[in-house]
């Protein structure tokens, strides 16, 4: 914003003109002043501007968004802010993990079994699909490898920030 | 004759804030416990975004039992900028997000699977009277074994 329309919030918090190449302007509309103000507590306005200069300009308003995010989290939160957040999350996709691996090595189990010897008046009873996945999985001959894999899904399948997240060692 | 120079306790053992500041550290400093001076690292990253006087603040609205866990989760959250500048830590919970997201879809699938696998399972067993049936007519074990002993486990 610039002179002659109104003050960007930031500006307005602040209490001085805002210019016409105000940095805040294009993020902090006047409309919205909770979104400022919540992030000038957080973090304070001056430190806000050294980070959206070091950023290119078409980057910075996904900048401002995830500070706006962050300080919210810290005004909910104000111990763990976000990390309260990725703790919370790391577990909850932990035990989806854990699930889903003991999912699949109940198929895994099922598709070792013999197959059941029906006598032909039933075997047209027999989905065909299922026999083709018995035949299929007895001939692979690999079922420990398979199994062995999936246990330990849940501790390889996680490209996420590991050591600061787990709650034993989180500040590691 | 050697003139001994008395080491100043308080520069010696500054915290890294009062380091930082060059200024001296007092018997109460607020920063104290939770930057000490072998770290500076510590208190330059979160100094980066946060501000000393904001941290001051921060550490000051909470009980004294809460603030080490504060500044850890302030410094993490600093090494996360340092990282990701545009989005810092809220690209670890977006990426947590579409993880979770995978993984229901996956569970979900493959509990379908189960369930099919299971009704054609209970589809494949003879009825238990026809079983009888079968051997009397022959006298022959057409491999009619319990199903519940053999295969459950």
């Amino acid at each position: 914003m610039g002179s002659g329309s109104s003050p960007c919030a930031s500006c307005k918090l602040l209490r001085r003109r805002c210019a016409k190449d105000c940095i805040f302007a294009p993020y902090f509309p006047p409309d919205d002043p909770h979104k400022f103000a919540i992030v000038h507590k957080v973090f304070g306005a001056s430190n806000v501007s050294k980070m959206l200069q070091e950023l290119p300009v078409h980057q910075r308003a996904d900048a401002v968004s995830s500070l706006v995010y962050e300080a919210n989290a810290r005004m909910r939160d104000p111990v763990y802010g976000c990390v309260g957040a990725i703790s919370y999350l790391q577990n909850q996709v932990s035990q989806l993990q854990m699930q889903l691996a003991v999912a699949q090595a109940e198929i895994l189990c099922n598709q070792m079994q013999p197959e059941p010897e029906v006598p032909a008046i039933h075997q047209s009873m027999v989905d065909y699909d299922t026999k083709s996945l018995l035949l299929a999985a007895s001939n692979t001959g690999d079922f420990g490898d398979q199994m062995t894999q999936l246990l330990s899904y849940t501790s390889s399948n996680n490209n996420v920030m590991q050591d600061p997240l787990k709650k034993e060692s989180f500040w590691t | 004759m050697f003139r001994f120079h008395k080491l100043d306790k308080t520069t010696s053992t500054r915290c890294a804030v009062c380091k930082y500041f060059r200024r001296r550290c007092p018997p109460d400093c607020i920063f104290a416990p939770y930057f000490p001076n072998d770290n500076p690292h510590k208190f330059t990253c979160v100094h980066r975004f946060y501000g000393a006087s904001n941290i001051s603040k921060m550490l000051e609205e909470l009980p004294v039992y809460l603030r080490a866990e504060l500044v850890e989760s302030l410094y993490y959250e600093a090494k996360c900028r340092v990282q990701d500048p545009v989005y810092g830590c809220v690209g670890i919970i977006s990426s947590l997000h579409q993880q979770i997201q995978v993984a229901q879809t996956q569970l979900a699938k493959t509990q379908a699977e189960i369930s099919v696998l299971n009704a054609n399972f209970v589809v494949a067993q003879p009825p238990s009277s026809l079983d009888e049936s079968l051997v009397q007519q022959n006298g022959v074990d057409h491999g009619l074994d319990d199903p519940f002993n053999t295969w459950f486990y």
